[in-house]
C-alpha cells in the first residue's frame, strides 16, 4: 500500500465515530433527544465531520464513504442551524410587526392596484351603461335571464345551498382568486393586472346592468357585508403580486432571482392575511348577505365593522404592543 | 459524488455540499404523496358516506344538506388540498412521499425552511399546475441547474437527497486493509455484495471473479475459479451453478471482513 492509500485507511478507520454522529443527528432531527450533553456532543460531531469530510474530498473522492459523510455533515448543518419554532410568537410578531412593514412598503402598490380596480370599475360601469348588450361579455346567460326578468340572482340563494356550503365554495373560490392575482406576478406582473382589470370590469358592469333594471340597491344590499373586506383583499392580493412583478422588472442591486424571492416572501406574509380575511369574508356571504331577515343597517354596520378591522389589522393596531417602562 | 451539488458556506469554513434532487426522484416523491392523499381521502368519504346513508349506499343524495357536505365532502377536499401545505409545514420541509423518496426540502442555507417560505412554494403551485398536470413545475425542474419548479424559485427552497441509509461507509475496509486489501477494492466489493441478489447470477459471477482477481492479497491463495470452488460439489448442471455462486459470495464476504483466506 502506498502512502495515498495509508492516509485513505487512516480516514476510513474514522467510519464509527461518522455513524455515531449521523445516529446522534437523527435523534435530534426526529426531536427524540433533548439531553443537553448529547447537543454539545452534536456540535462536536459537527466540528468533527466538517473536518473528515475535508480529508474525504481530497482522499477518497468519488466514493460511497465520502457520500455519507457529506449527508451526515449536510444533515448536522441543517439540524445545528434549524430555528426554534414557536407559532403563536410567530403570529404575533407577524400580525405585530411584520405585517404593519409589508404594507408600509407595499403602499405605492396598492395605491396603483386600486387606481386599476377602480378604473376598470368605472370602464365596466360607462360601457355597460352606454351599450348594455356588452353585458353578454362580462356576465353568464343565466345572470343576464335573470336580472331581465327582475329579480337578483341572489335572491333564494338559500334555498338553492345551505349557508355552510354556501361560505365553503364562496371562501374557496375566493382565495383561489386572491392566489392566482398574487402568484400572477409571476409573469411580470403582466398576469396580476389582468385579473385586477377583469374583475374590475365584471363588478362594474354588473352594478350598471343591474341598475338598468331598478335593482342596484338590492345588489348593494348583498354586497355591503362582505364585499367592503373582500373587494380590498382583491386590491391588496394585487398589490403583492404586483410588487412581485415589479421585482422581476426592476431587481434594482439583487439579481433578479433574489429580487423575485425577496419580494414573494415579503408580499406573502400579506397574502396569508388575505387569505384569513376571506374566509370571514365567505361566512359573511354564506349567512348573513343572503338571509333576507339582516335589514340594510346591520350589513352597512357588519360590512364597516369588518372593514375597520381588517384596517386594524394591516396597521398593527389590532395586537397589542407590549408596554416597555422607561428607567426613572 | 456524480451528483449535482450545491455547496452552502458554513461556519466551520468547510463547505456544505447539498446533493440535489432532479425531476425523477421529485416526481417519484410526488406520486407517493398523491396516492396517500387519494387513498386518506376517499376513505374518508367512504366511511363519511356510510355513516351518513346508515346503509351500504355511497351515491350523492338526491337533495344533499349541510351535514351531507361538511362532513362528507369537505373533509376529503380538505385533505386534499391542503395535503402539501400542512404536511410540509409540520413536518419541516418533508412529507411521507419525500421521506420514502429519501429527499427533504430545504433552504439555500442548507437549514429548514421557514414556515413563510413553505406557505409560499405552495401557493406557487397554482402556476406549476398550469395547464394540466404540473406542465410548467416539471419543464422548469428539468430546464433549471437546480432542478427547482417555479414555488422553490420563490421560497428560495431545493430538494435535497437526504438518504443516509442508502449512502452508508465501507467499517469493514479497515479490518480489510489490514490484511492488504485497499479501501477502493473493499469499497467495490462491500458495492458488489449490497447488490449481489439483484444482478444476474452470470453477470454477479464474472465480475466477482474479476474483483477476486484484481484484489488477491499476499497471504490469500490463488482465486478459485467457479469449476474449482473448493466448497462447489463436483456435480454439473444447476446445483453446481448455484453452489459456486455461494462460494464465491462466501470468498467476497471473507475477503472484506479481513478474514484470512
Amino acid at each position: 500500500m502506498n502512502s495515498h492509500e495509508l492516509l485513505q485507511v487512516a480516514l476510513l478507520r474514522r467510519s464509527p465515530l461518522w455513524q455515531a454522529a449521523a445516529a446522534r443527528t437523527r435523534r435530534f432531527e426526529r426531536g427524540h433527544s433533548t439531553d443537553a450533553a448529547d447537543a454539545v456532543r452534536l456540535a462536536d460531531d459537527y466540528r468533527m465531520l466538517a473536518h473528515d469530510v475535508a480529508l474525504a474530498r481530497e482522499l477518497i473522492p468519488g466514493s460511497r464513504a465520502r457520500e455519507f459523510l457529506e449527508t451526515a455533515y449536510a444533515q448536522a448543518h441543517a439540524t445545528l442551524n434549524k430555528p426554534a419554532w414557536h407559532p403563536g410568537n410567530a403570529l404575533l410578531a407577524l400580525l405585530r410587526d411584520e405585517l404593519p412593514e409589508v404594507v408600509r412598503w407595499l403602499r405605492p402598490h396598492i395605491a396603483w392596484a386600486t387606481t386599476l380596480f377602480v378604473l376598470t370599475g368605472l370602464c365596466g360601469y360607462w360601457l355597460v351603461q352606454t351599450y348594455p348588450q356588452l353585458i353578454g361579455l362580462f356576465a353568464a346567460p343565466e345572470l343576464i335571464a335573470t336580472v331581465e326578468r327582475g329579480q337578483l340572482w341572489t335572491e333564494g340563494l338559500l334555498n338553492i345551498a345551505p349557508s355552510a356550503v354556501l361560505s365553503l365554495q364562496i371562501l374557496t373560490n375566493n382565495i383561489l382568486v386572491s392566489l392566482f392575482a398574487y402568484c400572477a406576478g409571476f409573469l411580470f406582473g403582466l398576469g396580476t393586472l389582468y385579473i385586477l382589470g377583469i374583475n374590475g370590469l365584471m363588478l362594474g358592469a354588473v352594478f350598471a346592468f343591474t341598475r338598468l333594471h331598478g335593482l342596484a340597491h338590492a345588489l348593494f344590499g348583498f354586497v355591503v357585508a362582505h364585499g367592503c373586506v373582500e373587494l380590498s383583499v382583491m386590491c391588496l392580493s394585487g398589490a403583492a403580486g404586483a410588487a412581485v412583478g415589479e421585482a422581476l422588472i426592476r431587481p434594482g442591486t439583487a439579481t433578479r432571482a433574489e429580487a423575485f424571492q425577496i419580494a414573494a416572501l415579503r408580499s406573502g406574509k400579506l397574502v396569508f392575511i388575505c387569505v384569513l380575511l376571506l374566509i370571514g369574508c365567505g361566512l359573511i356571504e354564506g349567512y348573513v348577505s343572503p338571509d333576507p331577515r339582516f335589514p340594510l343597517w346591520s350589513r352597512i354596520l357588519i360590512g364597516v365593522g369588518y372593514w375597520l378591522f381588517m384596517l386594524a389589522l394591516l396597521t398593527g393596531r389590532a395586537v397589542p404592543r407590549r408596554h416597555t417602562t422607561r428607567a426613572a | 459524488m456524480n451528483r449535482p451539488d450545491l455547496v452552502v458556506d458554513s461556519a466551520t469554513g468547510v463547505g456544505v455540499a447539498l446533493p440535489l434532487a432532479g425531476p425523477g426522484v421529485r416526481a417519484f416523491a410526488f406520486l407517493i404523496d398523491w396516492h396517500f392523499r387519494v387513498v386518506l381521502a376517499a376513505a374518508w368519504y367512504v366511511v363519511a358516506a356510510l355513516l351518513y346513508h346508515r346503509a351500504w349506499r355511497l351515491a350523492v343524495p338526491v337533495s344533499p344538506d349541510a351535514a351531507w357536505f361538511v362532513a362528507v365532502l369537505a373533509p376529503p377536499a380538505i385533505l386534499y388540498f391542503l395535503y402539501h401545505p400542512v404536511l410540509e409545514t409540520a413536518m419541516r420541509g418533508r412529507t411521507p412521499g419525500k421521506r420514502l423518496a429519501g429527499v427533504q426540502l430545504v433552504n439555500r442555507r442548507g437549514g429548514a425552511p421557514g414556515v413563510g417560505s413553505l406557505l409560499a412554494r405552495n401557493a406557487f403551485r397554482l402556476i406549476d399546475a398550469l395547464p394540466i398536470a404540473y406542465t410548467v413545475g416539471v419543464i422548469a425542474t428539468m430546464l433549471t441547474r437546480e432542478h427547482i419548479r417555479i414555488g422553490d424559485f420563490a421560497a428560495g427552497t431545493l430538494l435535497i437527497y437526504s438518504d443516509i441509509a442508502g449512502a452508508s461507509p465501507a467499517p469493514l475496509a479497515t479490518t480489510a486493509a489490514d490484511h492488504g486489501l485497499t479501501p477502493a477494492a473493499a469499497e467495490v466489493i462491500r458495492e458488489l455484495l449490497q447488490r449481489w441478489d439483484a444482478l444476474d447470477a452470470q453477470a454477479r459471477s464474472r465480475l466477482a471473479r474479476s474483483v477476486l482477481e484484481r484484489s488477491t492479497v499476499p497471504t490469500a491463495p490463488t482465486v478459485p475459479t467457479a469449476p474449482t470452488v473448493p466448497t462447489a460439489p463436483v456435480a454439473s448442471g444447476e446445483r453446481g451453478a448455484q453452489a459456486a455462486d455461494t462460494a464465491l459470495r462466501a470468498e467476497l464476504e471473507r475477503l472484506l471482513a479481513g478474514t484470512p483466506l
